[in-house]
């Protein structure tokens, strides 16, 4: 989950800044997020990224202000 | 009248704001979080505080217990709710009032009396003070950056659903007397049917000169019928 583009990411935007006065300065942009790490019993992987999706929209994003993405961990 | 105060684990100005509703003659129950049943209210106020430590986003876990379902029917059946602090965070969580909260742009906790400016006083909440009157009312929070999509925040403008901005002591509204990023100044808002304020400043501070000022003392007695 990270902040939308539009949406000012002022944590990030300070981890930016000491990244740069570090030396890194070939940086573009850096966005702060989170990651849940979530453990799902179901049989069909489709199934549950659908579960996993309405857990999403129900609480775990703001839509107004966060984008999210589902990766399948091994 | 009768309000009922809806108290959280982790809300701390409950207490507050049922001294400032006692002191206005409301006639005020404390209602945990657990109960399903809201007992018949004229006013359910959300207080402030830090409802779950703020857990995952401020006033995402409390806009999902079980006595927000009585208080999302109780205002849509035109009960007047009032969200102070955490409380306006968990009514944006719960879909009762658009936007949302972010950290402070300057991603400090901020604790301080600020000027606000009463934009709207056509209101049930804000009638007995005039309009563009300017207040100097307490702020303490973390997450009070006023974020909205375009459409909604020109809804609130030619709805006029602004009810505070921030300034200054001359009423001055500009980036200067912003003090943690929120959109266009914006302090409070209500719903288009104007029956839910949220609101970042802290009335329930105000209602006594030994420790504050009266400032917030109108908010309440606006909404005393």
């Amino acid at each position: 989950m990270t902040l939308k583009k539009d949406v000012l990411d002022p944590q990030g935007k300070v981890v930016q800044n000491t990244l740069v006065n570090l030396g890194m300065n070939n940086l573009k942009s850096i966005r702060q997020g989170k990651h849940f790490e979530i453990e799902i019993d179901e049989e069909h992987q489709a199934s549950a990224e659908k579960k996993i999706d309405d857990m999403c929209k129900k609480l775990l994003v703001n839509l107004i202000i966060e984008d999210y993405k589902i990766n399948k961990i091994q | 009248m009768k309000s009922s105060v809806i108290v959280f684990p982790g809300s701390n100005c409950d207490r507050d704001i049922a001294v400032a509703l006692e002191k206005l003659q409301f006639k005020n129950q404390m209602i945990w979080h657990k109960e399903t049943n809201l007992p018949k209210s004229d006013l359910i106020v959300i207080p402030g505080g830090f409802s779950y430590g703020d857990y995952l986003r401020s006033g995402a876990i409390a806009g999902k217990s079980l006595i927000i379902d009585e208080v999302i029917k109780a205002a849509n059946s035109g009960c007047l709710v009032l969200g102070i602090c955490n409380g306006f965070q968990i009514l944006t969580e719960t879909g009762l009032l658009k936007g949302t909260l972010l950290r402070n742009k300057n991603l400090k906790f901020i604790n301080k009396d600020v000027h606000i400016k009463v934009i709207n006083n056509n209101t049930k909440f804000s009638n007995k003070y005039k309009k563009n009157q300017i207040l100097k009312i307490n702020i303490a929070h973390n997450e009070g950056n006023y974020f909205t999509d375009h459409s909604h925040l020109s809804e609130l403008n030619s709805e006029n659903l602004i009810a505070f901005k921030y300034c200054d002591e001359k009423g001055n509204i500009n980036e200067n007397t912003n003090p943690n990023g929120s959109l266009e100044n914006i302090a409070g808002i209500l719903n288009s049917n104007k029956n839910i304020l949220g609101m970042m400043p802290h009335p329930e501070r105000m209602i006594d000169e030994i420790i504050s000022n009266k400032d917030g003392v109108n908010l309440f007695s606006s909404l005393m019928k």
